[in-house]
């Protein structure tokens, strides 16, 4: 290393606010040399953060994997007992909402500040309404009893639900037991996916209040980049939850 | 610059108690994980103390076996999750990564000082475990017991989860700057070894830590909603949460050892004044222990029922690692070839860890043969193995580094004589304490058990001798250290004539690392290419005064 720049120039006393050579924007923290340098940083922090996330839930894959190799009955049962037409709307509710965070990445990029807001709103709307179906599928759930592991105690409306879904699976009559434990693993995969749609309402709801006083400009967009990023792993996340456990034969 | 001591450093440029809860210098930072780390090391060391005690002789010495199995899980836990995870990265990484990038700070500083009050806040949640609970399932939270035993296991999970956050914000942090921080000149071929030890950790806090997360979680679940996913008795798989677990607490082996040979990297260099002997070599097989460590987790169930075919392939795995391992230590050996040896406190350290390390890993390999695992499974002969590999490695690289950095961090020199005789009883207390306990797990004394044979008791007794003897090191140590902070002689910037770059900033450093941003011209260990003023240690007369007075 230069040490000769360092030894000589070694200011005498103190000099606080070192910042030598370090004109850049407002935005950009005192540690930074370039924004560039900064904007690489968070993106590349978002991407190691979803790398964890994705090996978060890749935890609960592997539990789907085992226990639906082991209880291929139970699974298809639960299966038909979850509606898949709720789950197809919020599909399409959350895939709608991962497009409109990416338009409204785009348009901070363009400087565009009403219109990024815009794009967020609906963001945020669709993120509602998928809770709100979420809501309405579980409360039905609980109402009726069909719940995880030794909670499971369906009434006669759930019971007569789960003989429904059985004749209209493979399994036809008989009620396999480990039914319990496809919905333990339905009530956690949704459950957490869940929490992250709502971390997500909270951040975007941040975002677009950050929006509206003004701090992102075209230069500056870190912000609404990396949440749109984390926004699409929850969409993504849910592309594989939906067929996985409502779709399944 | 060597030589003179400006006054601003990052210790006496704000004052008071809100400038340190409340700061984003890493070093501070860095400062607070460490006395933290610290704090959980003596109460993790006083929980040994006691489980030794009790097994000092036969029958019940001063606790019930019920006590017996709490203490010996909150000495694992408090020790595994408060201390040796955190131990390195969060302390001495946390303070010298960005230094030694020639960076100002870590590239998000509010992360790193949240990451600090994540580990506060999951260390609270344990201690409430401890008081108000009975946790004693051991640092393994093994299924089906810890699904059913007391409600305070869930408080201590989600302690574990909590920590666990804090050690990911950590890693993506450290990845994060190493990439995008590096001074000019530091390319990636001039990386200090310490931080691409540091670097391959943050790349496996990342990666491994969430799978405990999610296992954690679910073991929660599994006790409030009964979920049936390790229960048996519901349908679920014990066997799973062993696979799940150890997914995860396997690589949290190599976050535990590869910081401890990241520390001895710099102190065999330092104190042989020699370039690292194969320096790629050194660097890439840290990356290559933590590819490997995602691949070796079986190894930790041969007799819990896996296949056969399984078992044969994790074991072949788990002998790869001896690979790199051996790299190391035959490139670190081959640097103190010629080398201008010094044998100050530092360096016992990183030749002790030498030692240590190589025999827990060799003991490794008798483990990581299915027929020999058979019997030695779950006996002390394991918990001798891990003692050698995270406290004989680990603890004897983070000591080494605390007591190399501590000039740095402080700016104060600490008393030579007593460091070495504080090392030769934590050397010594530490061999009788765990060799004792190879020989006893051999003979087929099982770990974790309250009460043993007769044909133990001498064995026993020499092993909780020799946990007292290290007990006296550590105290001896820490009352040198603090005696450093009350009267200890101003430190130069350099005092072991090192050259890594850390040690070319003033000491303490500057808030800002280094007064002026530098630039790398040459290797941290290019000892042939620093100048005389480089390697001034501040006691020898400089060649060139005439540079003294240009400053």
């Amino acid at each position: 290393m230069t040490t000769e720049a360092v030894a000589s120039s070694a200011p005498p006393g103190g000099d606080h606010h070192h910042d030598s050579g370090h004109h850049g924007p407002e935005f950009l923290a005192h540690h930074f040399d370039t924004p560039v340098q900064q904007f690489d940083a968070a993106k590349l922090g978002m991407w190691l953060f979803l790398a964890q996330e994705v090996l978060f839930f890749s935890g609960l894959f592997v539990a789907y994997a085992v226990f639906r190799n082991w209880y291929p009955a139970a699974f298809s049962v639960g299966s038909h007992l979850l509606d898949w037409r709720m789950g197809a709307l919020n599909t399409v509710v959350l895939l709608l909402s991962s497009f409109t965070a990416a338009m409204a990445v785009r348009s901070s990029q363009q400087g565009n500040q009403k219109q990024t807001s815009t794009y967020l709103i609906i963001t945020i709307v669709c993120a509602f309404a998928f809770m709100v179906v979420k809501y309405f599928e579980y409360s039905h759930k609980i109402h009726v009893g069909i719940l995880p592991g030794s909670l499971w105690n369906p009434t006669a409306e759930g019971l007569e639900e789960v003989k429904a879904a059985a004749a209209t699976s493979y399994v036809g009559e008989g009620l396999p037991y480990h039914i319990r434990t496809f919905f333990g693993i339905y009530f956690v995969m949704t459950g957490l996916h869940g929490i992250h749609v709502l971390v997500g309402i909270g951040v975007f709801i941040w975002i677009l209040k950050r929006n509206m006083r003004g701090e992102f400009t075209r230069e500056h967009f870190t912000a609404v980049d990396i949440s749109a990023l984390y926004w699409h792993l929850v969409d993504l996340i849910w592309i594989y939850l939906f067929p996985l456990l409502y779709l399944i034969d | 610059m060597a030589g003179e001591h400006t006054d601003l450093n990052y210790l006496n440029h704000e004052r008071g108690i809100k400038s340190w809860l409340l700061t984003l210098d890493h070093k501070r930072i860095g400062i607070m994980y460490l006395v933290s780390v610290m704090i959980a090391f003596a109460l993790g060391g006083v929980m040994a103390l006691l489980v030794r005690t009790e097994l000092a002789f036969k029958g019940e010495t001063m606790m019930e076996a019920d006590t017996y199995n709490q203490v010996f899980t909150l000495h694992g836990a408090i020790m595994v999750f408060l201390f040796i995870i955190p131990s390195v990265p969060a302390a001495l990484g946390n303070f010298f990564l960005p230094i030694m990038l020639g960076a100002k700070d870590v590239a998000f500083p509010k992360l790193n000082l949240a990451s600090y009050y994540i580990y506060v806040l999951g260390t609270i949640f344990t201690i409430v475990a401890i008081l108000v609970g009975h946790v004693d399932t051991g640092w393994t939270f093994y299924t089906p017991y810890s699904a059913r035993a007391d409600s305070s296991v869930v408080w201590m999970t989600m302690g574990v989860f909590i920590l666990g956050f804090s050690s990911i914000l950590t890693g993506v942090n450290f990845v994060a700057t190493v990439h995008k921080m590096r001074a000019p000149g530091l390319v990636w071929t001039r990386l200090p070894l310490f931080i691409w030890g540091i670097y391959a950790t943050a790349v496996i806090q990342v990666l491994a830590t969430p799978v405990l997360a999610i296992t954690l979680f679910l073991l929660a679940m599994e006790k409030v909603l009964t979920i049936g996913i390790f229960d048996p008795q519901l349908g679920g798989d014990p066997v799973l949460f062993q696979h799940f677990f150890w997914f995860y607490s396997h690589p949290a082996v190599y976050i535990m050892i590869l910081p401890g040979m990241a520390v001895v990297n710099e102190l065999i260099a330092t104190f042989s004044q020699r370039k690292i002997f194969g320096y790629m070599f050194v660097a890439m097989s840290s990356v290559a222990l933590a590819l490997l460590g995602f691949l070796v987790w079986g190894h930790h169930m041969f007799t819990s029922g896996m296949s056969e075919y399984a078992t044969m392939v994790f074991s072949a795995l788990t002998f790869l690692v001896a690979i790199p391992s051996g790299v190391k230590v035959f490139n670190w050996v081959a640097t103190l070839y010629q080398g201008s040896i010094s044998l100050a406190s530092p360096m016992l350290y990183a030749l002790g860890f030498i030692a240590l390390f190589t025999i827990g890993g060799l003991t490794g390999l008798f483990l990581g043969t299915l027929s020999v695992d058979i019997h030695l499974h779950d006996t002390y002969f394991v918990v001798a193995h891990f003692h050698y590999v995270m406290v004989g490695g680990t603890v004897f690289g983070f000591l080494g580094g605390i007591h190399y950095w501590w000039p740095k961090m402080t700016g104060r020199m600490y008393n030579e004589t007593t460091a070495r005789w504080a090392f030769a009883l934590v050397f010594t207390g530490f061999n009788v304490t765990f060799f004792s306990q190879f020989v006893m797990g051999s003979q087929g004394m099982p770990r974790r058990y309250y009460d043993y044979l007769d044909q133990f008791q001498p064995l026993h007794m020499t092993s909780s001798g020799g946990a007292y003897i290290l007990g006296v090191g550590f105290l001896v140590m820490t009352v040198m250290f603090i005696q450093s902070l009350r009267s200890g002689a101003q430190a130069p910037a350099n005092p072991w004539a090192s050259a890594g770059y850390e040690w070319q900033t003033t000491s303490p450093p500057h808030p800002h690392n280094f007064a002026v941003d530098p630039e790398m011209t040459r290797g941290p260990y290019d000892y042939h290419l620093c100048t005389d003023e480089e390697l001034f240690d501040g006691l020898r007369a400089p060649e060139e005064p005439a540079a003294e007075h240009a400053a």
